[in-house]
C-alpha cells in the first residue's frame, strides 16, 4: 500500500517508469471482408497514480484502446508496456490491471461479497486477508451491510460501486474504466464523479477513464487525450485542452467554441490585429508556429463565457464585434445568447445572472460583443 | 358543485369493477375446464392402478385394491423393460446434456465456419418426423450390419436429445452479456475456472431444462425405439406389445409413479423459484 501512496506523489518523484505505455499501437478489425481501422498508431505514456482520460466521440476507438491495455484485444501493430514490462501477447488474466465494464458485468449468481472476493480468491490470497480486504473495500465504496445481496437486488449506483470495488480490491497497477457512469442518471452521475475522484485519491491507483462526456473528463482528469478517428488529437491537462485547443476538432468537441475568421490588418507586439466586418476589430496573441501575415485570413476561437454583451461599443483595447441577437435562452443562473455577426458567423455568449435581473438584450437587438485579447485563441489560416 | 364532481368518476369505476368480476368468473370457469380436460386421462390412469380386476383386461371398474402396488415388480419382463427405459433415459440424458451444452455454448457465443450448417442440422433433427428418422436409422444399422439392441437405442436417443439440449442452452447463451466472462478473465480466472464459476452457473437454467426435456423425450419414446431396439424391450415397447393380450394394472401403477416423480420435480423447482423471489423481495425491502 505504501508503495502506491508514494507513486501518487508528484510525477517527477516516481516517474522512472510510466504505469502504462503504448508504443505505436494500432488495431484493425476484419468485418465482412473489410478492414476497419479502430486505432491508428497510438503513443501514450500514462504516469503512475495519474487520472488519465480518453475522451472522444462515439466510434473513435476509446474502448478498443482500453481493451488493448486490458489484454482482451491484441494490437495489430505496436507494443504495450505495463511498468516497463512488455505485455503484448499476454492474456488478460495474467495482466496486473483491472477493468470496470460499462455494463458492470457483475456475476449475477454471486453475492456482493463473492463478487468482490473473486479476484483475490483466484490469486489464492489467504482467507483472513480476503476477509479484511473485501470488508475494507466495501466500506470504501459505502456498501457495508449489503454483502449478501445479489447484484439484481441493488440500484444502478450500488451496482456501479460493486464493480468498482471488485476491481480495486485487487490493488491493480492500473484501473481501466469504460464509461463507468454512462448508465446512471445525471444527478447520480455527478455524485459518482466526486466519489470516484475521492477513491482514486485514497487508493492512489492509476485510472484510465474512457468517456465521451467532456464535462466529466474536464472535472476529473489530471490529463486528457482527446481522440478522433483512432488518433490522439491533443494530449494535455484539462486547462490546456480547454483554453488552447490544438485543432479545430478539439475546439469544437470540448465545450462550446466560437469560430471566427478575418483578414489580418497588421502584426505587432506579438499580436495580430484582425478587422472583422465593417467595424469589428479583434486582437489575437500569436504563437511561433502560426502562419500569420498581413493580408492573410486567420481563424480563431473565443469561449462563450469570456464574451461580454452590451449595447455600446466598448472602449480601450478590447476586441469588439457587432451583431444581432437571434436567440435568448434563460437558464436560471445564466443566460445564453446567440448572436449573428456581420460576416454571418454565429456567436454563442454565456452570461451569469449574478448581478442584474434584467436581460441585457432581447431578440432582434443590435449588440456589441467584447472580450479581452488574451481570450482570443488563434487556430490557423482560414480558407 | 362538489357532489357531481365526486360521484361522476365513481359510477364508471363501479362499472369497471363489475366487468372485472365478470371476466374473473369467466377466467375461473375456463381454468376449471382446462384442468379437467388435462387431468381426466391422468385420473383414469391413476384410478385403474387401483382396480381390483381379475380378468386379463383392465377396462372395467371392479372395486378398489392396493394389490398392484404390492405386486408391482411381479411381472419380470415388465420390470426389465422399465429398468431398460430408466437406464437408457438417464444415460442418454447425461451424454446428450454434455454434448448439447457444449454445442449450444459454441453456437450461441462464437462465429465459426460451419456454424450455419450446425444450426440447420439441429433444426432438422427437431423437425424431422420421428417415424421417418426411425426407419432411416434402421436401414442405416442394417446397411452397416450393426446388431440392433441396447447400444443402438441409446445412440438414437442421444442423437435426438442433443438437438433439444443445444437449442435450449443456445437460447440462454444468446441472452448473456459476454463481458461477464471477460470480467472473470480480467480478475485472473483461466478458461476452465471461468467456465466452472461463471459460465456454467449462468447457463444452468438452460442446461437443466434441456436435460429434463431429454429425459422426458427418452423415457417414453416409442417410434424411434421400435426401429432400433432389436430384441431389447423398453417400457413403451412392452406396453404396446401387451395391448393385444391385455395390459396389466402394474403398467398404470408404474405410469402413476413416473408421473408423481415428475410432479415432485416440478413442485421443488417452483418452490425454489418462489423462495428466491421471496428472498429478493426481503432483501430489497429494508
Ligand atoms: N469487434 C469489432 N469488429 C469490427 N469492428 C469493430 C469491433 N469493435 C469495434 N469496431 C470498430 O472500431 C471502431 C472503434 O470502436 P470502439 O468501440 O473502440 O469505439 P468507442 O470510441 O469506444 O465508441 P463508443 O463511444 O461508441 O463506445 C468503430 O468504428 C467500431 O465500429
Ligand atoms: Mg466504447
Amino acid at each position: 500500500m505504501t508503495e502506491t501512496k508514494h507513486a501518487a506523489a508528484p510525477p517527477d518523484v516516481g516517474a522512472a517508469l510510466p504505469a502504462i505505455e503504448l508504443a505505436g499501437v494500432a488495431k484493425e478489425y476484419r468485418a465482412h471482408g473489410e478492414t476497419v481501422a479502430a486505432v491508428r498508431g497510438l503513443d501514450l505514456e500514462i504516469a503512475q497514480g495519474e487520472f488519465f482520460s480518453l475522451l472522444g466521440p462515439s466510434g473513435c476507438g476509446k474502448t478498443t484502446t482500453l481493451r488493448i491495455i486490458a489484454g482482451f484485444e491484441e494490437p495489430t501493430a505496436g507494443r504495450v508496456y505495463l511498468h516497463g514490462a512488455d505485455v503484448t501477447g499476454v492474456p488478460a488474466n495474467k495482466r496486473d490491471v483491472n477493468m470496470v465494464f460499462q455494463s458492470y458485468a457483475l456475476f449475477p449468481h454471486m453475492s456482493v461479497w463473492d463478487n468482490v472476493a473473486f479476484g483475490l480468491r483466484r490469486r489464492r490470497v489467504p482467507k483472513e486477508e480476503i476477509r479484511a480486504r473485501v470488508g475494507e473495500m466495501l466500506e470504501t465504496v459505502d456498501l457495508t451491510g449489503r454483502e449478501k445481496r445479489r447484484p439484481a437486488e441493488l440500484s444502478g449506483g450500488q451496482q456501479q460501486r460493486v464493480a468498482l470495488a471488485r476491481a480495486l480490491v485487487n490493488r491493480p497497477r492500473a484501473l481501466l474504466l469504460d464509461e463507468p457512469l454512462g448508465a446512471l442518471d445525471q444527478k447520480l452521475r455527478q455524485a459518482m464523479q466526486v466519489e470516484l475522484k475521492r477513491i482514486q485519491r485514497e487508493v492512489g491507483i492509476t485510472f484510465v477513464y474512457v468517456t465521451h462526456d467532456q464535462g466529466e473528463a474536464l472535472t476529473m482528469s489530471d490529463r486528457i487525450a482527446v481522440m478522433n478517428d483512432g488518433r490522439v488529437e491533443q494530449l494535455g491537462t484539462p486547462r490546456e485542452i480547454y483554453e488552447r485547443p490544438a485543432t479545430r476538432f478539439v475546439a469544437g468537441f470540448i465545450g462550446t467554441s466560437n469560430l471566427l475568421a478575418g483578414e489580418v490588418e497588421r502584426i505587432g507586439d506579438g499580436r495580430a490585429v484582425i478587422s472583422y466586418g465593417p467595424d469589428g476589430r479583434i486582437e489575437v496573441p500569436l504563437r511561433p508556429a502560426l502562419p500569420a501575415a498581413p493580408g492573410r485570413r486567420l481563424e480563431l476561437t473565443v469561449r462563450p463565457e469570456k464574451i461580454t454583451i452590451g449595447t455600446e461599443r466598448p472602449g480601450g483595447a478590447l476586441c469588439a464585434v457587432r451583431g444581432t441577437v437571434t436567440e435568448v435562452v434563460y437558464l436560471g443562473t445564466s443566460t445564453n445568447y446567440n448572436v449573428s455577426t456581420a460576416t454571418g458567423a454565429d456567436v454563442v455568449v454565456f452570461t451569469q445572472n449574478a448581478t442584474s435581473a434584467d436581460h441585457v438584450a432581447a431578440r432582434g437587438d443590435t449588440v456589441w460583443l467584447s472580450w479581452e485579447p488574451r481570450h482570443s485563441y488563434a487556430m490557423g489560416a482560414a480558407q | 358543485m362538489t357532489a357531481p364532481a365526486t360521484s361522476s368518476p365513481r359510477a364508471p369505476r363501479r362499472r369497471v369493477r363489475r366487468r372485472a368480476v365478470r371476466s374473473g368468473r369467466v377466467l375461473h370457469l375456463y381454468t376449471v375446464l382446462l384442468i379437467a380436460w388435462l387431468l381426466l386421462p391422468i385420473a383414469v390412469m391413476i384410478l385403474f392402478g387401483f382396480n381390483d380386476t381379475h380378468s386379463k383386461q383392465n377396462y372395467r371398474w371392479e372395486g378398489f385394491t392396493l394389490r398392484w402396488y404390492r405386486h408391482l415388480f411381479d411381472k419380470r419382463d415388465l420390470t426389465a423393460a422399465l429398468v431398460n427405459s430408466l437406464t437408457i433415459a438417464l444415460l442418454s440424458t447425461a451424454i446428450s446434456t454434455v454434448i448439447g451444452t457444449a454445442a449450444g455454448l459454441a453456437l450461441g457465443r462464437h462465429r465459426f465456419r460451419g456454424r450455419g450448417a450446425a444450426n440447420l442440422v439441429l433444426f432438422m433433427a427437431i423437425s424431422c418426423p420421428e417415424i421417418v428418422m426411425g426407419a432411416s436409422l434402421l436401414s442405416m444399422f442394417v446397411t452397416f450390419n450393426l446388431p440392433r439392441g441396447y447400444p443402438t437405442i441409446l445412440a438414437a436417443h442421444v442423437m435426438f436429445s442433443i438437438a433439444f439440449v443445444a437449442v435450449t442452452v443456445r437460447a440462454r447463451v444468446v441472452g448473456l452479456d459476454p463481458s461477464v466472462e471477460e470480467a472473470a478473465q480480467d480478475l485472473g480466472a483461466g478458461p476452465w475456472t471461468r467456465f466452472r464459476l461463471v459460465t456454467l452457473p449462468m447457463i444452468m437454467p438452460g442446461v437443466v431444462s434441456g436435460a429434463l426435456l431429454a429425459f422426458v423425450l427418452s423415457i417414453d419414446d416409442f417410434v424411434i425405439t421400435s426401429f432400433t431396439s432389436g430384441a431389447t424391450v423398453t417400457f413403451p415397447l412392452w406396453i404396446y406389445g401387451s395391448t393385444r393380450t391385455g395390459t396389466p394394472p402394474q403398467v398404470n401403477v408404474m405410469g402413476t409413479l413416473i408421473c408423481a416423480v415428475g410432479v415432485v420435480v416440478a413442485l421443488v423447482s417452483a418452490r425454489r423459484n418462489v423462495r428466491r423471489l421471496q428472498a429478493d423481495r426481503d432483501a430489497r425491502g429494508d
